[in-house]
């Protein structure tokens, strides 16, 4: 299995030690060479040379290959939903202050007031834009946001406003106070054991059953709701992962400085353990931009639900595939983002230790 | 709100106790804490009581026992819209189940190909299964099953059952897979129990091999007998049964196909999505797993003159499997709760006829309760089950 290989030095001698080593091997590669130069050219040709790229349905329809005509055609309906055609600056705004916020949230150096300030004012500024009815911008209603800035909005408010949530519940699983311990405990456990689907399914039946008569919440903010206290059951329990990796010593020191509780968590044990749940964070935080997918069972019309809402048009139905590879490779671009940051930021953590 | 810890160093010499003391507060924030929770539950409980009056809703599981009048499309017990609602919801816990186990089976063996496969010394074949993994892992699996199913069910891609040609008498069509199907003979069945029991006797033979080299020191050729034992013993009973070699093969009558058996293209779509989405977060398991077994194991097994074969089955896949268990438990309760995402494309799974349930009577407490115990008890069960198989594999450290 682990025979050295020669240090190759011409593409020959490279070829022969990472391609033909064995005959196993060599057979392996002249099957998947021929896999290759069987399906490559197939899916080239459906891809790119028989594809239509013009908004011409009866064109598509005489093609053999794939019709991206529908995105052009359905570009912005894809992008933004139902929001009015005049005002999608506003959700073009929004997105682009999202996507600087994360990515200034990525680079660990900038971490500080500042940016919590930014984010603060970011995610306000977000819901002005959105929704309007002041300053001017007219008055949009949350059953018409959709598209990319809904998919953005329900995992960026999501994962912000489960985290401090996140965090009382690991410290309650990890406290020794019985009742506390317990109500978190099945809380956590609870919540991990249904699918996220029936979490939405109760926000959006029964949240309304909850409430004194009278007293509605709009579909967005009970899906949000739902996907707040989902993502903060998986979240406590990576938090948990890092409250459990500190070693005893910081937590007998704290206390023999005589700390309160929630100084020594505070100011000793959280900080530390949160940086060593930075990967497994970002992980699960992929985990749950992928699961904003679902609110399409729901009926809102997120990424996915655009498209899906854009293929209702009878002339571009049979198009459908093509819109969800589109949406599939902006999901793709997020998630492989975030991920290969997560990798390297384990690479880093782990050297620095 | 404070959770204070209570330390071990308790004052003793406190005969009067403050609010300060640790004790105290210990009790007094969990009485808030208990308090705010029982609080809310209660106010929540109260509205939906008056709610549900209002509406005019009955609570209790009584519609259960009401006949459903609805149709589903894939029963594995007979029901029919004259059925009751229990009976549409054990048809639904059924398809859950069917699409999950044969999910887990085929997500575990393509997960342990593709993370073997990104350990490969094949340059080519390490690329590919790594593209594999990085692909499929970062689209949404909802998404994947909708896109199976709209290529599925497209007549850009597949065939109507009219037109499509047969492939080993094999159609695949828009309308699903159809496939021929051995005709309903004894001996079929004789074989299938047939193999159950070489698999038992070869588990057992396994196990006196074991016993028997430990006390001589020398192993029969198990694996082969074994593998004679699995084919022979179920080929045995087919022949001696009359070997019959009929087959129900699907033929075109009107506009469909009938004889043989038949899958859905539904069904197809959320097995497909779930498997290949999940083989990929399993390859990574498998991958992490082999590589966490350190080298020098490896080359200790080498030196004491192990086969490869024998190194890989004793030495490295033991230890691995130890960091492989409990992520893989989880992936697979991911499966079995993915699976709910079925009622997007309209398989009829337990989420989907629970769904069109709660939708006819109105019983959305007693319908997402029902789910949620269902699923509750799936997840604990498998997690049980895992933990159990886990302690064993556990290292004994003396």
């Amino acid at each position: 299995m682990l025979a050295p290989n020669p240090v190759p030095t011409t593409a020959l001698d490279w070829a022969r030690a990472r391609l033909f080593n064995s005959w196993l091997n060599s057979i392996l590669t002249l099957v998947l060479v021929a896999a290759f130069a069987l399906l490559l050219p197939k899916l080239i040709g459906w891809a790119v040379i028989d594809a239509v790229f013009t908004n011409d349905p009866t064109a598509c329809r005489a093609a053999k290959g794939a019709c991206w005509g529908f995105i052009v055609e359905k570009f912005r309906l894809i992008m933004f939903g139902t929001y009015p055609y005049a005002e999608q600056w506003r959700p073009l705004v929004t997105v682009l202050m999202l996507l600087t916020l994360i990515g200034m949230t990525m680079n660990l150096k900038l971490w500080g007031r500042a940016l919590w300030t930014g984010w603060l004012i970011g995610v306000a500024a977000m819901w002005i834009l959105m929704r309007g009815g002041v300053f001017g911008l007219s008055y949009v209603g949350t059953e018409r946001w959709g598209g990319l800035p809904l998919t953005l909005i329900l995992s960026v408010n999501g994962i912000v406003l489960s985290f401090p949530l996140a965090i009382l519940l690991a410290l309650g699983r990890r406290s020794d106070l019985p009742a506390i311990k317990s109500i978190c405990v099945v809380f956590i456990e609870l919540v991990r054991g249904v699918p996220l689907i029936t979490v939405l399914f109760m926000a959006t039946l029964m949240i309304p059953l909850f409430l004194p008569q009278g007293i509605t919440i709009d579909q967005l903010l009970r899906a949000q709701i739902a996907f707040i206290l989902f993502a903060a059951a998986y979240e406590a329990e990576v938090v948990r992962g890092g409250l459990q990796a500190m070693p005893r010593g910081q937590y007998e020191a704290a206390d023999a400085l005589g700390l309160s509780y929630w100084k020594k968590m505070g100011l000793v044990i959280l900080p530390q353990s949160l940086r060593l749940v930075i990967p497994p964070m970002v992980n699960t935080f992929i985990g749950f931009f992928k699961d904003t997918s679902l609110v399409v069972i729901v009926g809102m019309f997120d990424l996915l639900g655009a498209v899906r809402l854009a293929s209702g048009d009878p002339q571009w139905r049979p198009f459908y595939v093509e819109g969800l590879v589109f949406a599939a490779l902006i999901y793709f671009c997020f998630c492989y983002t975030m991920a290969e940051y997560s990798r390297r930021l384990e690479r880093r953590l782990d050297r620095s230790r | 709100m404070a959770m204070p810890q209570r330390t071990t160093l308790s004052p003793t010499r406190t005969t009067r106790r403050t609010f300060y003391d640790r004790d105290v507060q210990a009790v007094f924030w969990q009485v808030v804490v208990v308090g705010l929770v029982v609080g809310v539950g209660w106010f929540l409980v109260h509205n939906t009581l008056v709610n549900l009056e209002s509406r005019n809703i009955q609570t209790g599981y009584h519609f259960l026992w009401r006949e459903s009048g609805f149709d589903i499309s894939e029963f594995m017990i007979p029901y029919s819209a004259a059925s009751t609602y229990a009976r549409a919801l054990v048809v639904g816990l059924l398809n859950t189940l069917r699409v999950a186990i044969i999910g887990v089976a085929l997500a575990t063996v393509l997960g342990i190909f593709v993370g073997i496969g990104t350990l490969s010394q094949n340059w080519l074949l390490a690329r590919i299964t790594m593209g594999y993994i990085h692909l499929l892992r970062n689209i949404p699996v909802l998404l994947q099953i909708i896109l199976w199913y709209t290529i599925l069910i497209n007549d850009r891609f597949l065939p109507n059952p009219r037109q499509a040609e047969p492939l080993l008498g094999t159609y695949l069509t828009q309308r699903g897979l159809y496939f021929p199907l051995p005709e309903g003979h004894v001996a079929w069945l004789a074989a299938a129990g047939a193999f159950v029991a070489a698999l038992v006797l070869a588990w057992l033979l396994d196990r006196w091999t074991t016993a028997r080299q430990l006390r001589t020191g020398r192993r029969l050729p198990v694996f082969w007998l074994n593998l004679i034992l699995i084919i022979a013993l179920p080929g045995l009973a087919w022949f001696l049964l009359g070997a019959p070699t009929e087959m129900s093969m699907p033929e075109l009558r009107g506009f469909n196909l009938a004889g043989g058996g038949h899958v859905s293209p539904e069904f197809v779509a959320v097995l497909f999505g779930l498997t290949i989405y999940t083989s990929a977060f399993i390859g990574e398991i498998v991958r992490s797993g082999i590589l966490s077994v350190s080298k020098g194991q490896v080359e200790a097994a080498r030196a004491l003159g192990l086969k490869e074969g024998m190194i890989l089955r004793n030495v490295t896949l033991p230890q691995a499997l130890r960091v492989i268990i409990p992520p893989l438990t989880s992936q697979y309760l991911n499966l079995t709760k993915n699976s709910s995402l079925s009622v997007a494309v309209g398989y009829p799974d337990l989420v989907s006829v629970a769904g069109t349930a709660m939708n006819q009577t109105g019983q959305a407490i007693e319908g997402v309760s029902i789910i949620m115990i269902v699923y509750l008890t799936l997840s604990l069960s498998t997690a049980a089950l895992m933990n159990w198989y886990n302690k064993r594999r556990q290292l004994v450290e003396r």
